[in-house]
């Protein structure tokens, strides 16, 4: 457990907007920085957190609602990093994370999916994935087993 | 968002000049992509060399682009970074396109 406090904990807080996301990977990024994660990890912790932030500016946040806060908060443990994402927008889908099954590549030329693989990623790369809809808020939590 | 577009011999290389492809941008790059595309070459190489992160909306603007040019030409992609490998990886998206390590590989392979 000696390296679980090696991280001060990173806590973000963006409003909901086109370049909410990038603005956010951004600053968790330089918050891990002391990590000094390598090429494979990184593109781990940011593709992760890309498909759940796009989700909630997309889903949480649609186009038309008011725009609203996304927090991040992610601490350091000997099992990786865990992470808490919360949003005040929508409500998932039935209450619950949606399947994320694998795309079916064996289809017709231009039934090629587009879209589809966000919740994919989320679940090969995640691990203990928890969803709650607490007052009003959205909460994702995950761990990502890297930096171990 | 900003890609160019040059001849070798037999097939089009389009370059993509950011570091990104996310969904901030897929837009932008499908479009642009319909434009560098139509009524070129029936093989396109796209040059990902620079292309540090990309995320499922810039994956399903890929595949767009693909679907856009037609199933009787070719998109094959170049230079995949790590992180750009594994997204494709992953998908399987991998096993739909050519994917080559260079875009010296690609080019090697792909003129005739």
């Amino acid at each position: 457990m000696g390296t679980a406090a090696a991280l001060p904990p990173v806590n973000i807080c963006v409003e909901s907007s086109d370049t909410a996301v990038r603005t956010a990977l951004t600053e968790l990024l330089r918050g891990l920085a002391p990590l000094k994660l390598d090429v494979d990890d990184a593109g781990t912790v940011e593709l992760v957190m890309a498909e759940a932030l796009n989700n909630i500016v997309e889903h949480a946040y649609p186009e038309g609602d008011p725009p609203g806060p996304i927090k991040v908060s992610c601490k350091h443990a000997a099992d990786g990093l865990h992470l808490v994402v919360v949003d005040r927008g929508r409500t998932m889908p039935d209450g619950q994370v949606p399947d994320g099954a694998e795309v079916d590549l064996s289809v017709n030329f231009l039934d090629m999916p587009e879209g589809g693989f966000g919740w994919f990623l989320i679940k090969d790369l995640a691990s203990d994935i928890r969803y709650e809809r607490v007052n009003w808020e959205n909460r994702l939590m995950f761990r990502l087993a890297v930096a171990t | 968002m900003e890609l160019s577009s040059r001849s070798e011999e037999n097939l089009q290389v389009v370059c993509v000049h950011d570091t990104r492809i996310d969904a901030t941008v897929a837009i932008e790059f499908k479009d642009q992509m319909r434009a560098k595309t139509d009524g070129g070459s029936d093989i396109v190489v796209l040059d990902l060399t620079a292309v540090e992160f990309i995320d499922s909306s810039g994956l399903g603007a890929i595949v767009a682009a693909m679907k856009h040019m037609g199933q009787a030409r070719k998109l094959a992609l170049a230079g995949l970074t790590p992180t750009v490998d594994k997204v494709f990886r992953l998908t399987r998206m991998d096993s739909v396109f050519s994917v080559f390590p260079t875009l010296d590989g690609a080019l090697a392979d792909l003129k005739s």
